[in-house]
C-alpha cells in the first residue's frame, strides 16, 4: 500500500532523511521506533506534505502513485491521514464546523458531493460517543484550550470519521495517561481493517502493548536500521537505542 | 454674529465655516456656537494631532461637500426589516420611510430638528454630554453642523422585544455630505437592542459625519450592533459613538466595517456610576486601498466597572488599518477591570496596520491589561487544515472566519450574529473570486 524508496530529505543544508526505504502492506500495522531527533516526525510531515522540507531524492508511493508532488489536501483525499503529535489549536472555528468542512472537502475531491448536515452531525456525535468525547466539546473551538488527552482523542475522532486508507500516528502516546492511552488505542484498533494500514511512530514501547504491530522498524540517523516483529520492540525497551546510534561517527 | 475664523484655514475649513454660517440658526444655537468654537480652535484633525495621527483628515478632505438644509426628494424602496426601522436619509429623519406605527408603547421617536425646536435643557445636555468626545474636532464639528437625526426615548423598565433599527442612508451621487446626530435615551431598567445600519443606496464618494449618543440609565441592558456597509473609494466617513452609562448597567456594542474609502469609528464611553459593564467589539474587512480607523476612549470615572474591547482587523490588498484604544482609570475608580485587545491579520504584502493601545491608571486597586497583535495566517494552522483535506484557499477562509468569529461571537442578538457571519463569508467569497 505504501512504498517508500530511498527517500532523502533536507531542511536547508541539514540532511534529515538519508535513503529511507520502507514498505507497508494493506491491513498491516507497522511501528517505527527510534531515538529523539532521528527524523521520525520529519518522515510523517513529508508524507503529509508539509512545506519547508526538500525532497532531494526518492519517492513515496501510495497505492502505486508517487504522492510527494501532491498538495496536502490531495494526499488527504487519496486517503492519507496524519494524527499530529501536537494537534494545532484553531481559535474561533467550532470543532463541528471544522469536521463538516473536512469531511465535505474530501467528499468533493472524490466527486461524492457534500453530505447532508444532519446526517453528518449524527455520524460525528456517534463517533464522539464511541471515543468518550463529550459532545459539548464539538461546539468549542477546535483544540483551543483542550487538554492533551482531549486533543489526542480528537485526532482519533477525525481519523474515525475520515476513514483513511493509510494513517500515520505521530507519537500519539505522548502526553497521555494510561486511561487516555487505552481509549486512543481502542479507537485505532477498531479501525484496523484488511484494506487499511497504519504507520505508528513512537519513542516508547508502551503504546505497542495496546496497539499490537505486525512489524517493527528501528529508525536512526535518517534510515531504517532494522526490521522485525513485535519482539523487536521489547528488545529495544530493554537495551535502548545505543546499538543503533553508536555507529554515528 | 460673526463666525470665528480658524487660523490658517484650508479651503475645506473655509467651506465648513460657510456650512456653519448656514446652520447656526437651525436650533440649539448655543450648543452649535460652542461646538464651532471648539472646532475652530483645532481645525480639521491632521497627523500632528495625536488622536488622529494615522488618519490625516485635513489631508484627505480637500473639497467639502455641501450639506443640504432640507430632506431630499429621494424615496427609495427599502427591503423589509425584521426590526422597527427609523430612517435617516441624506441627513434628515424620514418619518415617511420609518415604521413609526410599529414602535412599541413606551418608545417614542422624534426628529432631532423637532427636538431642538423644543430646546429642552435635559435633552440638549444628553445630546452633547459634557466631557464626552468634546475634545475631538470631528465630534465638535458634528454638533456645530448637525442637520437632523432621531431622538428615541425608551421608557423606564421597558423591555423592547423587537430590535430598533437606525438606518442611516445616503442616496448616493457625486460628493454629497451628511451630518447627523441621533440620541437614544434608555430609561432606568430598560432593555433593548439597537441596530445601526449605515448604507449608501448607490455607493459613491460621500462625506459623512454621524454621531450616535446613548444616555443609558441604571440597571439597563442595551446591545448596539452597527453595520457600516461599503462605500465608494473616495468616501470619507466618521462614526462617533458617545456613551454615558449610569450604574449597574450592561452596554455592549459591535461594529462591522466593510471598508470603502476612509472610515473612522470612534467611541467615547464614560462610566457615570459604579458597577457597570461595557463591551466594545468589532471586525473590519478591508481590501484595495481602504482605510479604517477604530479609536476608542474608555473613561473609568467610577468604581467597580468592567470594560472589554475585542477588535479584529482583516487586511488585504493595500488596505490600512488603525486601532487606537485608550482606557483611563480615574482616581477613586477602584476595582476597575479592563481588558483591551486588538488583533490584525495581514493577508497581503501591501497591507499595513497601526496599533496603539494605551492605559492611564490613577487608581491603585485595578486589573487592567491590553494586547495588540499583527500577523499573517499561521503556517501550522494552515497545514493542519490542509492535511485534513481542505484546499489552501478554503483553509485560509476557515482561519479568517475563525479569526473574525472571536469578535462576532460576542454579539448576543442571534440574527445580527448570523448577518455578520454571512457578510464575512461574502467578503471571503469575493476574495476567492478575485484570485
Amino acid at each position: 500500500m505504501l512504498e517508500i524508496k530511498n527517500l532523502h530529505v533536507s531542511i536547508g543544508d541539514r540532511k534529515i532523511l538519508e535513503g529511507l526505504s520502507l514498505s507497508v502492506k494493506a491491513g498491516e500495522v507497522a511501528a517505527i521506533m527510534g531515538p529523539n531527533g532521528t527524523g521520525k516526525s520529519t518522515l510523517a510531515y513529508v508524507l503529509a506534505g508539509r512545506e519547508g522540507y526538500e525532497v532531494t531524492e526518492g519517492e513515496a508511493l501510495l497505492d502505486g502513485e508517487n504522492i510527494l508532488g501532491l498538495e496536502p489536501h490531495q494526499r488527504a483525499a487519496r486517503g492519507l491521514f496524519l494524527a499530529f503529535q501536537y494537534p494545532v489549536e484553531i481559535p474561533g472555528v467550532a470543532t463541528m464546523t471544522f469536521l463538516k468542512a473536512a469531511l465535505n472537502a474530501q467528499r468533493r475531491a472524490r466527486g461524492e458531493g457534500e453530505a447532508p448536515t444532519p446526517d453528518l452531525m449524527k455520524r460525528v456525535r456517534a463517533a464522539a460517543k464511541g471515543l468518550g468525547v463529550d459532545s459539548e466539546i464539538l461546539k468549542r473551538a477546535l483544540n483551543a484550550g483542550f487538554s492533551g488527552g482531549e486533543k489526542k482523542r480528537m485526532e482519533i475522532l477525525q481519523m474515525a470519521l475520515l476513514a483513511p486508507r493509510f494513517a500515520i500516528l505521530d507519537e500519539t502516546d505522548s502526553g497521555l495517561d494510561i486511561d487516555a492511552l487505552r481509549v486512543v488505542a481502542d479507537g485505532v484498533n477498531a479501525l484496523r481493517a484488511k484494506d487499511r494500514a497504519f504507520l505508528v511512530i513512537t519513542h516508547y514501547q508502551r503504546l505497542l502493548n495496546y496497539i499490537r504491530p505486525d512489524t517493527v522498524h528501528v529508525m536512526a540517523r535518517g534510515r531504517i536500521m532494522r526490521t522485525g516483529g513485535p519482539e523487536l520492540a521489547l528488545e529495544l525497551e530493554k537495551n535502548g537505542y545505543r546499538d543503533y546510534v553508536g555507529e554515528a561517527a | 454674529m460673526s463666525v470665528q475664523a480658524i487660523e490658517t484655514q484650508t479651503p475645506a475649513e473655509a467651506a465648513l465655516a460657510r456650512s456653519f454660517a448656514a446652520m447656526q440658526d437651525k436650533g440649539a444655537a448655543e450648543l452649535r456656537r460652542a461646538a464651532w468654537a471648539a472646532f475652530s480652535r483645532k481645525g480639521l484633525p491632521n497627523r500632528r494631532v495625536e488622536a488622529w495621527h494615522y488618519t490625516d483628515l485635513r489631508a484627505a478632505l480637500r473639497v467639502v461637500a455641501p450639506l443640504g438644509d432640507a430632506p431630499t426628494q429621494a424615496s427609495p424602496v427599502l427591503e423589509k426589516s425584521r426590526a422597527v426601522r427609523l430612517v435617516v436619509l441624506d441627513g434628515f429623519f424620514r418619518p415617511d420611510l420609518s415604521d413609526l406605527a410599529a414602535l412599541p408603547d413606551g418608545v417614542a421617536a422624534q426628529s432631532l430638528r423637532e427636538t431642538l425646536a423644543g430646546a429642552d435643557a435635559d435633552v440638549l445636555a444628553a445630546l452633547a454630554p459634557s466631557g464626552l468626545g468634546g475634545d475631538d474636532a470631528v465630534v465638535a464639528l458634528n454638533a456645530a453642523l448637525m442637520q437632523d437625526g432621531v431622538v428615541v426615548r425608551i421608557a423606564p423598565g421597558l423591555h423592547v422585544a423587537r430590535p430598533l433599527e437606525l438606518a442611516i442612508l445616503t442616496s448616493g451621487g457625486p460628493a454629497h455630505g451628511a451630518c447627523t446626530r441621533s440620541l437614544i435615551v434608555a430609561g432606568d431598567g430598560s432593555k433593548a437592542c439597537v441596530i445601526e445600519r449605515s448604507k449608501a443606496l448607490a455607493p459613491s464618494g460621500a462625506q459623512e459625519n454621524h454621531a450616535l449618543v446613548f444616555a443609558v440609565g441604571s440597571n439597563c441592558e442595551i446591545e448596539h450592533v452597527a453595520r457600516i456597509a461599503p462605500q465608494g473609494d473616495d468616501a470619507i466617513r466618521v462614526y462617533s459613538l458617545l456613551l454615558a452609562l449610569a450604574g449597574n448597567s450592561d452596554f455592549k456594542s459591535f461594529g462591522l466595517i466593510e471598508g470603502g474609502g476612509l472610515v473612522r469609528r470612534q467611541i467615547f464611553a464614560r462610566f457615570e456610576s459604579e458597577d457597570s459593564r461595557v463591551a466594545f467589539d468589532g471586525v473590519s474587512l478591508l481590501r484595495a486601498r481602504h482605510h479604517a480607523d477604530i479609536t476608542l476612549f474608555i473613561d473609568h470615572a467610577s468604581a467597580r466597572c468592567v470594560s472589554r474591547e475585542r477588535f479584529r482587523t482583516i487586511l488585504d490588498g493595500e488596505a490600512t488599518g488603525v486601532f487606537q484604544g485608550k482606557v483611563v482609570v480615574r482616581p477613586g475608580a477602584q476595582k476597575t477591570d479592563g481588558a483591551m485587545q486588538s488583533k490584525a491579520l495581514l493577508l497581503s504584502e501591501g497591507a499595513a496596520m497601526n496599533s496603539k493601545p494605551e492605559l492611564e491608571i490613577f487608581a491603585d486597586d485595578v486589573v487592567c491589561g491590553h494586547g495588540a497583535t499583527c500577523g499573517r495566517l499561521d503556517a501550522d494552522q494552515l497545514f493542519y487544515l490542509e492535511a485534513r483535506g481542505l484546499p489552501r484557499r478554503e483553509a485560509e477562509g476557515l482561519l479568517i472566519e475563525g479569526f473574525a468569529n472571536e469578535a462576532i461571537d460576542n454579539v448576543s442578538d442571534e440574527a445580527a450574529r448570523e448577518e455578520f457571519s454571512a457578510a464575512l463569508r461574502a467578503w471571503l467569497a469575493a476574495r476567492e473570486n478575485n484570485q
